[in-house]
């Protein structure tokens, strides 16, 4: 399958991750990408991630000042608060491409939302597993069912989880794109539950308001935890980048196996033809 | 530094996660991309620049 049959932008977004133009390619940049994932773009992006991870642990760790009243537990905040937004972030995206799928059937937005469900799971499990952790020391507990934040997140990582199962499941390939399509918009409602949860049912949650522009952090907290976000969102591309790249390559592969088995089903009747006519 | 062990496992699964993930990824996309004929192996080529690979 070329290209442009794989509905539309693929082209536009195909230059865009990779990073790289196709028609400007020499053939040993061509053999060098043809052989992985990877481009030049996602290579260097890449060890952008990696230089903004050692610059956050040196920052989250040994320059972010300790909080007053929960001292160094805060510095969990670096990891928990971009892996939640990372979580909005995947599932939007999910929902943007299911609803594209559901209008024009396009195969190119089905794998966007089928790549960053993966990593909605993910960064959602994350969240979830940081914000247990940071609990325990700063509510003394790590969970308590009576928090619509909590529950409402853990409601969302099964939907997503279920919405993954579903496409596990296999069967027509249209068919699964657009069940799964319905899953992610529905699981897309969660988004602004969880996010106003805290404002709905303040008398229900261990969680604090919304207090991230209030003013209450100190600069330097403020700033690493920006830099927390800079540096999983750049992850989060390069991820979606290789995702939807293999999502891509699963679906030439169903296409060449597909191929095959029907040049393999022709032969055998015509074989079959020709023993009869000799009869 | 207080909740140190918190910090270690937050922080560790989190980075941990991230970094397993990421190789998956790579192994995964290695081992397709082999599986695929080098015709339909870029999803960014153009159908011009798909025969001519194809025929290199």
């Amino acid at each position: 399958m070329s290209a442009g049959t794989a509905g539309t932008g693929t082209g536009a977004a195909g230059t865009g991750a990779a990073g790289t133009g196709t028609g400007t390619m020499s053939t040993g940049d061509r053999r060098d990408e043809a052989a992985t994932t990877g481009s030049r773009g996602t290579r260097l992006l890449g060890l952008g991630v990696l230089v903004g991870v050692v610059a956050l642990i040196l920052l989250g760790f040994f320059a972010a000042p300790a909080d007053d009243e929960q001292r160094d537990a805060v510095r969990m905040i670096f990891v928990h608060v971009p892996s939640a937004f990372l979580t909005y972030t995947a599932l939007l995206t999910t929902a943007v491409g299911s609803v594209m799928w559901l209008w024009k059937r396009s195969r190119w937005w089905d794998i966007v939302a089928h790549s960053a469900a993966e990593m909605g799971v993910i960064f959602c499990g994350l969240t979830l597993f940081t914000g247990s952790v940071w609990g325990r020391p700063t509510w003394n507990t790590y969970w308590d069912w009576g928090d619509v934040r909590l529950v409402t997140t853990l409601i969302l990582l099964l939907m997503m989880v279920g919405y993954l199962a579903l496409r596990a499941a296999g069967g027509d390939e249209n068919a699964v794109a657009t069940r799964a399509a319905v899953v992610g918009l529905l699981a897309a409602v969660n988004l602004p539950i969880i996010n106003r949860s805290v404002e709905w049912w303040a008398n229900r949650t261990l969680h604090q308001k919304s207090s991230l522009t209030d003013g209450n952090l100190e600069d330097l907290t403020l700033f690493t935890l920006f830099v927390g976000i800079v540096v999983w969102a750049l992850f989060f591309v390069w991820a979606m980048v290789h995702r939807f790249r293999i999502g891509w390559l699963e679906h030439q592969l169903a296409s060449v196996e597909l191929e095959a088995a029907l040049v393999q089903r022709r032969a055998e009747a015509s074989a079959g033809s020709a023993e009869e006519a000799s009869l | 530094m207080t909740h140190l062990g918190y910090l270690l496992a937050g922080w560790g699964v989190s980075l941990g996660c991230g970094a397993l993930y990421a190789v998956r990824l790579v192994l995964r996309g290695r081992r397709l991309s082999a599986a695929v004929p080098a015709g339909q192996r870029r999803w960014m080529t153009s159908d011009t620049a798909s025969v001519e690979e194809a025929g290199t």
